[in-house]
């Protein structure tokens, strides 16, 4: 049962997405190509309500449920994992017209056939398991 | 209750679904735990058994089981929206993207959620399914682990955290989508 709001919040992430044609491939081609608006407007306007957020909780030091800090986990940074990485999951999403969210949305949206995609997405997430140590981090 | 239904069966413009991403966002810190989709992924790996193989997937997993259910909750969206609120697959796409993608052989751009040509059972045996759909989902696989984050992760909560790694990350997920967009897709699309 404690598990019951995170499938309440993604429920309603996932119909967000659904209705706003994130979940659409054609509107990831479109913002590639700097067609319209749209995409920009709904990343763009959940970073700056999500940067006010963020902002309200670190200056109110606000706390999570279990009392605890509420932090964004800092991410080391470093140019060539997320340039090569980040490039790399670029040419996959402009592909597939789905990110690692849409996928499950598109799942149950009726897009059967994006379960290949879902599973040759973890079998990727595999091989640089297996392969990390060699890659520049 | 059917009006509201109505309302909210319409297409959601923009700053309807940014700002609620931002509270989707929002919710799961305040629930202690954080926004990010793809580490679903690597949590698919060990519960599958990679963890004997390889220490990278050698974890609990069932410290991750609120993602888990958290994924199943956007099935479960998708699925609601496709049954009761008023399915349209059509996206409200521009005459300049219409136009161009007839220009390579897609018959009826925007008018179904994927391109039903490319992303369909068949076509997995043929060169461009294997491509689109086989090969594009390894690299997103690939590369959001490699890049520590996918959409969700780098470009809401890490920008929203004005995270320089994310700020990259971002760049790097355009530098490959613009790629795939500008130079290759005019050849995968019309294969």
């Amino acid at each position: 049962m404690k598990f019951l709001r995170y499938l309440l919040i993604g429920t309603i992430f996932g119909i967000t997405l659904a209705k706003a044609e994130v979940i659409s491939w054609f509107r990831i081609y479109e913002m590639f190509k700097f067609q319209s608006f749209h995409m920009y407007g709904v990343i763009g306007s959940a970073v700056v309500v999500g940067i006010i957020v963020i902002q309200i909780i670190k200056r109110n030091k606000l706390k999570s449920i279990d009392g605890e800090k509420i932090i964004i986990a800092p991410k080391q940074f470093s140019w060539a994992r997320y340039l090569i990485g980040g490039s790399i999951f670029g040419l996959g999403w402009a592909m597939t017209g789905a990110c690692p969210g849409p996928m499950f949305i598109l799942l149950g949206n009726g897009v059967g056939v994006i379960l290949v995609v879902i599973v040759s997405a973890v079998l990727g997430t595999y091989v640089y398991g297996k392969v990390r140590h060699k890659l520049p981090h | 209750m059917s009006q509201l239904l109505d309302w909210i069966s319409q297409p959601w413009p923009w700053y309807v679904a940014g700002p609620l991403i931002a509270l989707v966002m929002f919710s799961m810190l305040f629930f202690g735990k954080s926004f990010g989709l793809s580490a679903n992924l690597r949590t698919m790996c060990s519960i599958l058994g990679a963890g004997k193989s390889c220490e990278f997937f050698d974890f609990d997993w069932k410290t991750q089981t609120w993602n888990l259910v958290f994924a199943a909750g956007l099935v479960l969206g998708g699925l609601i929206s496709y049954l009761y609120l008023g399915y349209e697959p059509a996206a409200n796409i521009s005459e300049t993207t219409i136009s161009e993608l007839k220009g390579f052989g897609i018959e009826s751009p925007g008018e179904t959620v994927v391109p039903l040509e490319i992303f369909n059972w068949e076509n997995l045996l043929s060169v461009q399914g294997f491509i689109f759909m086989i090969v594009g989902g390894f690299l997103v696989g690939f590369g959001t682990r490699y890049a520590g984050g996918c959409t969700s992760g780098h470009a809401i909560s890490g920008l929203s955290d004005l995270q320089p790694a994310s700020l990259l990350a971002v760049v790097g997920f355009f530098i490959g989508g613009l790629l795939m967009t500008y130079f290759i897709l005019p050849h995968l699309l019309v294969m």
